[in-house]
């Protein structure tokens, strides 16, 4: 029964969520922009996704004559459906969590692989060129930032010992089982708050947990790597025959899957649900700070502005090009990650 | 690194709506350190002095003597006048009106809003009001009404005009003939 309540609530908070950050997205970039952005719908404009997808709802779906149609039925599905999969691992707190699975950080890179799947789905069911062309080169880039994403991911879990991201989350503060140290050499057990978060337990996490967010921008097909759209370009890429709900679905997905990688982040690499505030003496305030209902919000808060880091990189930074976008990958970001792995190999020795 | 604190600090400007015309000596200013988005219909830009927009007209100070009509570029001023059989009134400034208005349309469709006809008026009933945001459902809304009279009213003037022109005419035939038999009996 408890499972059924987490899911459906699951469920409507990343609809829910999706909606808003669209909202947030739109106001980030009007105000970057010395503009205004949605002002009319609801008080700030709050309402205004929620315009938008009843207007998406009631348009025609159209599915072109030639075209593949279970394929182009089923791609939105797929995509959206692995996305919001992956949601059923994360801990939002130390007793929520959707399925504590011992292998739970490899379903996840699983999962989100199969959303390759679906935009190739997208792009070869349009029976049109140019979405082909463009989700072609969405699989090169996703495939291509999947090695240095799941090589800085190892080379946290060669640290954590485990693959159970609620594991993950506890080692990062005042209930973790283990000994915590500083930079390798402070046992911060007791101090808890940022001080024993993920990156500063050894410092090369900290290049690591880098490494994983941009990977994590390409795999979103964010910019600076978002060929695939590639907005002003290529009109809309691999979802240009896409129109009413199943265009909702995968423009949803995109901002699901910020949110999904972003969490993973969190919950590796900044402290999952743990409070950043420190035990300072006898004013205990990551004592009082973490517990049930906290580590939601704390969880909540630091996704949320990691999400916000990925807006304002969006508007900020030109696109790459492709031959520099695979470049950057193969030539800097793997050996950066092989280089964090193996650190990571002997961390335990050295320190020890 | 710069353009991230670039677009940070654009991120938490404030977004004042105020915008000031271009007389004023803070245009620039405001352009710089603010938003772009002019929140019209909120916040609309104060117009100058002398801009031309819809015309209108005071049908009270009219005295209908057609010279917008005549000098209208596009013809979109239509007149129909009736003459009084006495003085009618005076208009705010003094001069007597002679000539019923029975129609006076402006085809606010075909203006082209170069302010001809207010030059010209004598009187001063047509001018320009500060409206430039007019959407109507129909082009035949367009054309505005601005006489009073109905069509009886215009009918009444016109039998009144017509009962006049006839008595002016009886009397000049009677003062004709009158003039005449005076000749005949001064010669005989």
């Amino acid at each position: 029964m408890t499972f059924y309540i987490i899911s459906i609530s699951l469920l409507a908070f990343v609809a829910v969520y999706a909606l808003l950050s669209v909202w947030a997205e739109r106001k980030v970039s009007a105000l970057i922009q010395d503009r205004v952005g949605p002002v009319e719908a609801g008080k700030f404009g709050l309402l205004q996704t929620f315009a938008d997808i009843i207007k998406l709802l009631q348009k025609e779906d159209i599915i072109p004559t030639k075209a593949n149609k279970v394929l182009f039925t089923l791609a939105p599905v797929l995509v959206f459906t692995s996305v919001f999969m992956g949601f059923a691992v994360l801990p939002f707190s130390p007793k929520y969590i959707s399925s504590n699975i011992n292998i739970g950080l490899f379903y996840f890179m699983a999962i989100v692989s199969i959303e390759v799947v679906g935009i190739l789905m997208a792009g070869w069911a349009s029976n049109n060129k140019y979405a082909f062309l463009g989700s072609i080169r969405s699989i090169a880039q996703i495939i291509a930032y999947e090695i240095p994403a799941g090589i800085s991911i190892l080379s946290a879990v060669m640290l954590y010992q485990s693959l159970n991201l609620q594991e993950i989350a506890y080692q990062q503060g005042i209930y973790s089982p283990n000994d915590i140290y500083f930079l390798g050499f402070w046992k911060v057990n007791a101090v808890g708050g940022f001080l024993s978060w993920g990156i500063f337990q050894a410092p090369h996490l900290f290049v690591a947990a880098l490494i994983y967010f941009i990977a994590s921008l390409a795999e979103s097909n964010r910019t600076p790597f978002d060929i695939p759209e590639a907005e002003s370009e290529l009109v809309a890429g691999f979802h240009v025959e896409y129109s009413g709900f199943k265009f909702g679905a995968l423009f949803l997905a995109e901002y699901a899957m910020m949110f999904l990688t972003s969490m993973v982040l969190v919950i590796l690499f900044l402290g999952a649900w743990y409070s950043p505030l420190p035990n300072i003496a006898s004013i205990h305030l990551a004592d009082w700070t973490n517990g049930t209902f906290w580590g939601v919000f704390w969880i909540l808060i630091k996704t949320l502005l990691l999400v916000l880091v990925q807006m304002w990189i969006r508007w900020t930074l030109p696109r790459f090009r492709a031959d520099q976008l695979m470049n950057f990958c193969w030539k800097v970001l793997i050996p950066a990650s092989f280089a964090c792995l193996f650190i990571s190999a002997f961390w335990k020795l050295i320190v020890l | 690194m710069n353009g991230f604190a670039l677009t940070l600090r654009h991120l938490f400007r404030n977004s004042k709506t105020v915008k000031s015309a271009i007389q004023s000596p803070e245009y620039f200013n405001e352009r710089t350190d603010n938003t772009s988005t002019l929140r019209y219909p909120h916040v609309k830009l104060p117009l100058p002095d002398n801009s031309r927009n819809q015309l209108h007209v005071e049908i009270d100070d009219c005295i209908v003597c057609d010279l917008c009509a005549k000098i209208c570029p596009v013809d979109c001023i239509d007149i129909i006048s009736i003459k009084a059989v006495e003085d009618i009134g005076k208009t705010s400034d003094g001069t007597t009106k002679r000539l019923h208005a029975a129609k006076f349309d402006i085809d606010l469709a075909k203006c082209m809003f170069c302010g001809l006809c207010t030059i010209v008026c004598p009187t001063e009933c047509i001018i320009m009001t500060d409206e430039y945001d007019v959407s109507l459902s129909s082009v035949e809304a367009m054309n505005y009404h601005f006489s009073t009279m109905t069509k009886e009213e215009a009918d009444q003037n016109r039998i009144k005009l017509a009962a006049f022109e006839e008595e002016k005419k009886k009397a000049k035939e009677a003062a004709l003939k009158a003039a005449q038999e005076k000749k005949e009996n001064g010669d005989a």
